[in-house]
């Protein structure tokens, strides 16, 4: 490294903390919505992609974990990872599970489901998760959309360590659905679709 | 001085594969590559000494080190 290290670099705290607060009380689970809007802001405003550069935490988290710890193996991503294809075609899949998780939570808003305490781990892996939860002074929509979040942000989580040990630390960032459309806000932006 | 004509050795980004995460800046010893505009990394070839961190780093692996006539 060439520079002293500044506020920013040490990032990777508070979504390691994210993380295990969620097992505490769920509720915690819409901190998140910062590393969603954040990135937007500032791709949509400023035009360039500071938050993957400098403020992802998670991205701190895998450069720690598989650098420093020595947790990957370091070999190069499949070349169809890394395709427009897949990054577009992930982040298409992920925006259509997200709004799944958002009806999940309007149908609880609406009463016509129940809450589910679970965390929903791979969109496939329901996770009891109701010792994180003991109740909430809102609506339980609120509640049901922090377990949704919070199985968004775990499932992101575990896919980024399996290619962090299976390729190089950061290879989450190759097809990270937030990296993705902030490079394409910022394409478009700057006219370079 | 003699006219030594070495082979120098500079960074070279694949733009259309940059996912402009920033990873290669970071490791930059000579801070002789950026992110422009989120979009791709660029390497300013009059600082980059191609010492190859940024491509040992890239985790598109879209940095190759290439060697050009100085």
């Amino acid at each position: 490294m060439n520079r002293t290290k500044k506020w920013y670099d040490y990032l990777w705290i508070a979504s390691l903390t994210y993380l295990i607060l969620g097992f505490f009380n769920i509720l915690f689970a819409w901190l998140g919505l910062l590393c969603f809007f954040i990135p937007l802001l500032i791709a949509i405003i400023g035009g360039n992609k500071a938050y993957c550069n400098r403020y992802c935490g998670r991205g701190q988290l895998f450069t720690l974990l598989g650098g420093r710890f020595g947790l990957s193996r370091r070999r190069d991503v499949p070349r169809w990872m890394k395709s427009r294809a897949f990054r577009y075609g992930f982040l298409v899949f992920f925006f259509v599970m997200f709004f799944l998780m958002l009806w999940n939570t309007y149908l609880v808003f609406a009463g016509a489901q129940d809450l589910r305490q679970v965390v929903t781990l791979l969109w496939t892996f329901k996770l009891p998760w109701h010792w994180a939860y003991r109740g909430t002074l809102f609506h339980p929509g609120t509640a049901q959309f922090a377990f949704g979040f919070y199985s968004v942000m775990l499932t992101s989580t575990v896919l980024g360590l399996i290619t962090m040990v299976l390729f190089k630390p950061r290879s989450w960032c190759v097809y990270c659905p937030m990296g993705t459309m902030t490079q394409l806000i910022c394409r478009t932006r700057n006219g370079k679709v | 001085m003699g006219a030594a004509v070495g082979r120098r050795r500079r960074a070279s980004v694949d733009q259309g594969g940059c996912v402009a995460c920033g990873c290669c800046v970071k490791v930059c010893p000579l801070s002789a590559i950026q992110v422009v505009k989120g979009i791709t990394a660029q390497v300013d070839k009059g600082r980059c000494v191609g010492c190859g961190k940024c491509a040992k780093e890239c985790p598109a692996s879209v940095i190759t080190i290439e060697e050009a006539t100085a």
